[in-house]
C-alpha cells in the first residue's frame, strides 16, 4: 500500500500557477465580471455605498476573528469563524466595486490598509470591543439584521455588481442573523446569570442603534426580528436613544484606532512587499 | 451545529448503505458483527475493568479481534476489543485533538494581522479547519466512550499532552508560512498513514483531515513562494523562520525509535504504521528538494546526500529540549495552556445557559404534551 500524497509533489515544476487555489498573484475577486457602471447610476454614490457597507463588514470580521482560541465551545469557533469569513469576503467584493468604480482604481488592500480611522465609513457598533459572549452575540443580532435587511433591498440596486453582491451576501446573512437569534433566545432564557449579562448587552447596544436607519429606511424591519427575539427570550426591548454624529462621517470611537493600528501593522511595516 | 459522535462514525456494525448519485455502495467489508451487549456499546471506559471477567467467551472475542487485525480489517465502535487497545487509542487520538484545538493559538494570533484581506482569508479558514478537525477528533474519542468535556478538562489539568511543536513562539509573518510547510507537512507524514489505521472512526477522521492539511501546507508553501520573490527584509524573514522551526518540526516525530516504548504495542496493533524514526527520514527526504526550490537553507552542517543509503543523512535534534517541552518547559507552555483554561473557564456561563435553556425548552414541550 502507498502512502503517497501531495506533499512529495510540492515542489514539482509547472507550466503556470493554476494548481494553487486561485492561482497565485490573486488580486481581484470580480476577475472576469462586467464592471461597467450601468447609465443612471452615479458612479461616487455607489462606490461610497459599497464602501461603507465593506468597512461594517471588515470591522465586523476583525473582531469575530478576536474570537479564535476564546469561544466558550468548539461550535461556537467554527460558527464564528464562519461568520467572519463571509463577512470579510463581502468586504473584499465591495472594496474591488468601489475600486472599480471612484476612479481611483485601487485594489482591495489599498482600502483596508492604507485609510486612517477618519476614512473610515463603518457604523460605530462594529467596532466595539467584543466583552462577553452575550454582547458580541447581541450585537451581531442586530448588525446582522440590518445588514440583511440593506442587502434585501439592494439586491434590485441597477449596479448589476452590487446586485449580486447583495444576492449572495443575503444568503449569507440569513444564517448569521438565524445563528445568533438562537444564542440570545438561549442566553435570555438560560440562567439567571446569562439572564442578566445579555440584558446588560442589549442596553449597551442600543446606545448605539441612533445611527444604524439612515442609509435605507429598514428600521421596521430590523424593530420586528428584535421584537420577535428578545419576546422569545424573555428579555425587555431596549430604548433607542439619539446618538450624536455618524459613522458614516468618519465620526468613531475611541476603539476604532486600535483595532486599525493592528490591521494594519504588517502591511505598513513592509509598504514594498509582496504577499 | 454539535455532531452526534455516533451518527458521524457509524461503522458497519449498524447496517448502512451510502449512495453517491445512482450507484448504491455497500460496506466493502464484510464484518462479523456482534450482537450488541453490555461490553460492546455505550460508555465503555468505566465497565473496560470487569467485562472481561463477565465476558463468556474472552477467548473467542480476543480471537476474532486478532483476527481482524491481521487481515487489516476495521475494528468498529461495536467490535471487542482489548482494554489496552482502547486505553491507548482514547490517549492518541485526545492528544492528537488537543493539539488541533491548542494549535490554531500560534498562527491564530496573526489572524487579525494578516497583510492582504487575501492571506487574512485563508489564514482565518485554517485555524477554523483545526477547530472542525478537533471536532471530528473528540467524537472520534467518544466512540470509545470517552466524554468531550472529561478530555478537555484533562488538557487543562495538565494531565494529557498536546504537540510539543505548539509550544513555540509565531514571532513573524513568515511564520504563518514555515508551519504551513513543516508542521502541517510534518502532521501530513504522521497522519496519512493513520488513515489506515485499525481503528475505523479515526482511520475515516484521518482521511478528511489529511486532505485538508494537504490544502493547508500547499497554502504555507505558496506564501513562502511569494515572499521569495518579494523584498530582501521579506526573503530574510522566511529563512529565520525556517531556522526556528526546522528542529522544532523533526522532533514532531516523538523520540527516536529506541527511546520510544509504546510503540511496538501499537504498530502490532495497527494503530500505527510507521517508526518514529522512518517516518522523520521521509519527512527529510521530502523536504529537501522543497527548500533547493524554494531558496532557503536547512539549518542542519550534517545534512547531506546519501548515495549508498539512497536517503538523506541529517544531524540529531536535541533530544533533551524536546523533553523540557513536553515536560511543560518550553517557550510558550504556559500562555497556550492560560488562554485554553480562560477560554473554557470564561464560556462556562454560556454553557451552563445552553443546557439551562435545553432543559427547560423539554419540561415545557412535556407540559405542553399532557396539557
Amino acid at each position: 500500500m502507498s502512502d503517497d500524497h501531495v506533499y512529495m509533489t510540492l515542489a514539482e515544476g509547472h507550466e503556470d500557477d493554476t494548481r494553487w487555489a486561485y492561482g497565485t498573484g490573486f488580486e481581484d475577486p470580480l476577475h472576469g465580471v462586467d464592471t461597467t457602471v450601468p447609465e443612471g447610476v452615479d458612479a461616487g454614490e455607489l462606490a461610497d455605498v459599497c464602501v461603507a457597507l465593506a468597512d461594517d463588514a471588515l470591522v465586523s470580521a476583525q473582531r469575530l476573528a478576536e474570537w479564535t482560541t476564546r469561544a466558550p465551545e468548539l461550535e461556537e469557533e467554527v460558527a464564528l469563524a464562519n461568520i467572519g469569513l463571509d463577512l470579510l469576503g463581502q468586504a473584499r467584493l465591495l472594496y474591488s466595486r468601489a475600486g472599480q468604480v471612484d476612479g481611483t482604481g485601487r485594489g482591495e488592500d489599498a482600502y483596508a490598509y492604507f485609510r486612517d480611522a477618519d476614512d473610515f465609513r463603518n457604523v460605530r457598533l462594529a467596532e466595539l470591543p467584543n466583552g462577553d459572549f452575550a454582547f458580541s452575540t447581541v450585537r451581531l443580532l442586530v448588525l446582522s439584521s440590518w445588514r440583511l435587511a440593506q442587502f434585501a433591498h439592494l439586491v434590485a440596486h441597477p449596479d448589476p455588481v452590487l446586485s449580486a453582491i447583495a444576492a449572495k451576501g443575503v444568503k449569507e446573512l440569513t444564517y448569521h442573523r438565524q445563528y445568533a437569534a438562537e444564542w440570545v433566545v438561549r442566553l435570555g432564557d438560560g440562567t439567571a446569570e446569562s439572564h442578566r449579562r445579555t440584558r446588560k448587552a442589549l442596553e449597551q447596544v442600543a446606545a448605539y442603534f441612533g445611527e444604524l436607519f439612515t442609509a435605507y429606511d429598514v428600521r421596521d424591519e430590523v424593530a420586528a426580528v428584535l421584537c420577535q427575539v428578545t419576546g422569545a427570550a424573555g428579555l425587555p426591548m431596549p430604548v433607542y436613544r439619539p446618538l450624536p454624529g455618524a459613522g458614516r462621517a468618519g465620526d468613531h470611537t475611541e476603539h476604532l484606532a486600535p483595532l486599525l493600528a493592528e490591521l494594519q501593522s504588517v502591511a505598513r511595516a513592509h509598504p514594498e512587499a509582496t504577499w | 451545529m454539535r455532531f452526534g459522535a455516533q451518527e458521524f462514525f457509524r461503522g458497519p456494525g449498524q447496517p448502512f448503505t451510502i449512495t453517491f448519485g445512482h450507484r448504491v455502495l455497500l460496506p466493502r467489508e464484510n464484518h462479523v458483527t456482534l450482537e450488541p451487549n453490555e461490553w460492546s456499546v455505550g460508555k465503555l471506559v468505566s465497565m473496560a475493568t470487569t467485562h472481561s471477567a463477565e465476558a463468556p467467551d474472552r477467548d473467542g472475542l480476543q480471537e476474532h479481534f486478532d483476527a481482524t487485525i491481521a487481515r487489516d480489517q476495521r475494528i468498529e465502535p461495536r467490535d471487542w476489543m482489548p482494554d489496552g487497545y482502547r486505553k491507548t487509542l482514547i490517549r492518541q487520538i485526545a492528544q492528537h485533538a488537543h493539539s488541533e484545538i491548542i494549535g490554531m493559538q500560534p498562527e491564530g494570533e496573526w489572524i487579525t494581522k494578516a497583510p492582504s484581506l487575501r492571506r487574512k482569508a485563508i489564514l482565518f479558514a485554517k485555524v477554523q479547519d483545526e477547530a472542525g478537525h478537533g471536532l471530528y477528533l473528540y467524537s472520534a474519542a467518544e466512540t470509545l466512550g470517552a466524554d468531550r468535556a472529561d478530555l478537555t478538562t484533562r488538557l487543562i489539568e495538565g494531565r494529557q499532552k498536546y504537540s510539543s511543536i505548539f509550544n513555540y513562539p509565531t514571532l513573524s509573518f513568515a511564520d504563518v508560512g514555515v508551519i504551513g510547510w513543516f508542521v502541517d507537512g510534518a502532521a501530513i507524514c504522521n497522519q496519512v498513514p493513520l488513515c489506515r489505521s485499525s481503528y475505523g472512526p479515526y482511520a475515516r477522521a484521518m482521511v478528511r483531515i489529511c486532505k485538508e492539511e494537504s490544502f493547508h501546507q500547499r497554502q504555507g508553501y505558496e506564501l513562502l513562494l511569494t515572499m521569495m520573490r518579494g523584498t530582501d527584509a521579506q526573503r530574510a524573514m522566511v529563512q529565520d523562520a525556517v531556522d526556528r522551526w526546522w528542529w522544532p518540526s523533526l522532533m514532531m516525530f516523538g523520540p527516536p525509535d529506541d527511546a520510544s516504548p509504546n510503540s511496538a504495542q501499537s504498530m502490532a496493533w495497527k494503530i500505527k504504521r510507521h517508526s518514529n524514526d522512518e517516518l522523520r527520514q521521509r519527512f527529510v527526504d521530502m523536504t529537501v528538494p522543497q527548500a533547493d526550490k524554494l531558496g532557503v537553507r536547512l539549518p542542519d552542517p550534517e545534512l547531506r546526500w546519501n548515495e549508498a543509503r539512497g536517503r538523506h543523512d541529517f544531524g540529531t535534534p536535541d533530544w533533551d529540549e524536546l523533553k523540557r517541552v513536553i515536560t511543560g518547559n518550553g517557550p510558550c507552555n504556559d500562555r497556550r495552556m492560560e488562554r485554553r483554561r480562560t477560554a473554557h473557564e470564561e464560556g462556562a456561563w454560556v454553557r451552563e445557559a445552553a443546557t439551562a435553556h435545553a432543559a427547560k425548552q423539554a419540561a415545557r414541550a412535556k407540559d405542553g404534551a399532557a396539557a
